[in-house]
């Protein structure tokens, strides 16, 4: 699996951002939040034995911007990680269900999904923090909300194909109980498709996350986030580009190195790809 | 026959309006928090603050207030917006060509992007552009299009600074329309440099919101392309002598659409819920960014007219939708 160059990467990417967030009080030369009035919209500054210098600039209150954006990275992966796996869990225990025991119960979820997904996601997103108010864990249950039905289609479209399969017939013939069969049979054999649905999950969580802290409407804007720095960024993008570019860059960076992973696990996963 | 089924389309759509204009009232109302907050001064007595609820019909049921909305809502009249005291209809008329505008622009522009994509992809099937149209189609859906306007800021407006990065069209320049639909009038009235000032603007946010339709369409139609590419019809046209570029476009193109078209028609939905935050990063004024500040101040009379809006335009764009199918498939006209 470690000779995938796409897996590679894209792993490179994530170990690279899980190692900034958890290590962020170490890693940032700087406190995220220290204003410094006197080095307002420093240009980088770019000195390998000095972290004082401001390797990325600072922005327009004068704060490290290499600091804020290691910091921003607890963010996004708190978001990539909870919104992710609750997604995960919540489409695939729906899909399932609906795949595994159908009639009405899989009319009554796949109608659902179809009238879930006809709506632009992000702007469902943004209606529906307005309603639950804003804040990280709002973000949060946005994404489960609008964001299930991407599990559940495809989970219940493979149990429909792995319940049609002759070693669940066989099953059935030994006399395992459904919910045996289910477990031991079915779930198995859907997991590897679900841990590549959850990598490409874990990516557009942490683009919505940036886009509603850029709208502002998720953590408040003084907590380092990735969003609230392109928000203010493209505000003094004139003045201190650098602000808008070093927050692009982590946020697409994380993008592809999820997109890369999820790629490169499907051709793994998939014993016909392979 | 078709002014017909037009009028059958809009007939089913209503029961979908009035749905969602009741998910949404009620949805607003349960949630916690009082709307008119920002509106109290410090230092109101309870009686102004019970005055200012009466205004707003805020002190009645729920039902109440429904009935209230709807029975104005029939006659185009949504109320007041609770932080500009403008009529929402107003505030929503003057800011929807706009939004408009960039939709369609930025649909041209995928679709023209997307097809040249796929006929190229197929004209090099199997060579160095195959691979070249793949791997930008893979790329530009990988990034999503709030990345791709943040990109083009930074790269043609202030790296290489080519084009404006913010607002509609540039306030020194006179721009004399009397219609919201600037580019389409000045366009019309031979407005070359007006027109071309306003598609300068235009072109960035256009682009950001295409790029992942064109990606999809690209990848779409070149897969039914390369399976009516093998298709006897077009091996007779190969050897009756026809060139290959001749044969997919005149030939192959149409028979490949429908898949194509469908997607579209989901896509385009998508790419209008996407105008909300392509507006907000280009500073563009439509009704996109006037969602967004609506949300932040909680101005619900114009948050509700806004999402009515926005389904009627989704409603009014899978009709299109379902008019073209019958243009591209004779067999589909009866019906």
């Amino acid at each position: 699996m470690l000779r995938n160059w796409r897996v590679l990467l894209g792993g490179g990417l994530l170990l690279a951002l899980a190692i900034a967030a958890v290590f962020a009080p170490v890693l940032a030369p700087y406190d995220p939040l220290d204003q410094d009035l006197a080095a307002q919209l420093v240009p980088p500054d770019w000195q390998f034995f000095n972290a004082a210098a401001h390797a990325l600039g600072t922005d327009s209150l004068g704060r490290d911007v290499l600091s804020r954006l290691i910091w921003g990275s607890r963010v996004a992966l708190t978001v990539a990680l909870v919104a992710g796996a609750l997604t995960a869990l919540a489409g695939t225990a729906l899909g399932l269900a609906a795949g595994f025991f159908g009639g009405w119960l899989d009319a009554l979820i796949s109608r659902l999904v179809d009238v879930w997904s006809s709506f632009p996601p992000v702007l469902l997103s943004i209606i529906l923090v307005a309603l639950i108010g804003t804040g990280l864990w709002s973000v949060v249950v946005a994404i489960v909300v609008i964001d299930w039905t991407r599990f559940c289609r495809v989970v219940r479209a493979e149990t429909l194909k792995q319940r049609g399969m002759d070693y669940v017939d066989a099953a059935v013939v030994a006399g395992l109980a459904p919910r045996a069969i289910l477990w031991r049979e079915v779930v198995p054999n859907v997991l590897p498709l679900v841990l590549v649905l959850l990598t490409l999950e874990m990516g557009i969580a942490v683009v919505v996350e940036a886009i509603l802290s850029f709208v502002g409407l998720s953590i408040s804007s003084d907590a380092p986030s990735w969003g609230g720095m392109i928000a203010e960024g493209r505000t003094i993008v004139h003045e201190a580009p650098w602000v808008l570019v070093g927050a692009m860059a982590v946020l697409l960076a994380t993008v592809l190195g999820f997109n890369l992973l999820g790629d490169g696990l499907k051709a793994e996963l998939d014993p016909v790809l392979r | 026959m078709l002014a017909r089924r037009i009028l059958l389309r809009l007939l089913q759509a209503v029961p979908t309006l009035i749905g969602v204009a009741v998910l949404v009232f009620v949805l607003v109302r349960v949630v916690p928090g009082d709307p008119v907050a920002m509106m109290i001064p410090p230092g109101a007595s309870p009686d102004d603050v019970r005055r200012l609820h009466a205004l707003y019909g805020l002190d009645r049921s729920i039902p109440a207030q429904f009935a209230l909305w709807a029975e104005q809502a029939v006659t185009g009249n949504f109320g007041i917006s609770i932080t500009t005291r403008q009529s929402v209809t107003g505030l929503i008329l003057g800011r929807l060509p706009a939004t408009l505008e960039l939709v369609a622009l930025a649909t041209l522009i995928a679709v023209v992007l997307g097809v040249a994509l796929a006929v190229l992809g197929t004209r090099r099937a199997g060579r160095a552009g195959e691979v070249a149209v793949d791997a930008f189609a893979g790329f530009a859906l990988a990034v999503p299009d709030f990345l791709w306007g943040l990109a083009f800021i930074v790269g043609f407006g202030v790296l290489l600074p080519l084009l404006p990065i913010s607002g509609r069209a540039d306030p020194t320049q006179a721009i004399a329309a009397s219609s919201g639909f600037i580019l389409i009038e000045s366009l019309a009235r031979l407005r070359f440099a007006a027109a071309g000032d306003v598609l300068a603007h235009m072109l960035m946010p256009a682009t950001a919101l295409a790029l992942p339709l064109a990606a999809m369409i690209a990848r779409v139609l070149k897969a039914s392309l390369a399976e009516q590419m093998g298709q006897d019809y077009a091996l007779l046209a190969r050897v009756k002598g026809f060139s290959p570029l001749h044969v997919i476009v005149a030939e192959a193109l149409r028979n490949a659409a429908i898949p194509t078209v469908s997607l579209t028609g989901v896509q385009v939905t998508f790419l209008v819920g996407g105008t909300v935050l392509i507006e907000r990063i280009f500073s563009y004024p439509g009704i996109g960014n006037l969602a967004i500040d609506a949300v932040i101040n909680r101005d619900l009379p114009l948050i509700q007219g806004l999402i009515i809006t926005f389904a009627v335009l989704f409603i009014l764009i899978n009709l299109a939708l379902d008019l073209s199918y019958a243009a591209l498939d004779p067999r589909l006209r009866r019906g």
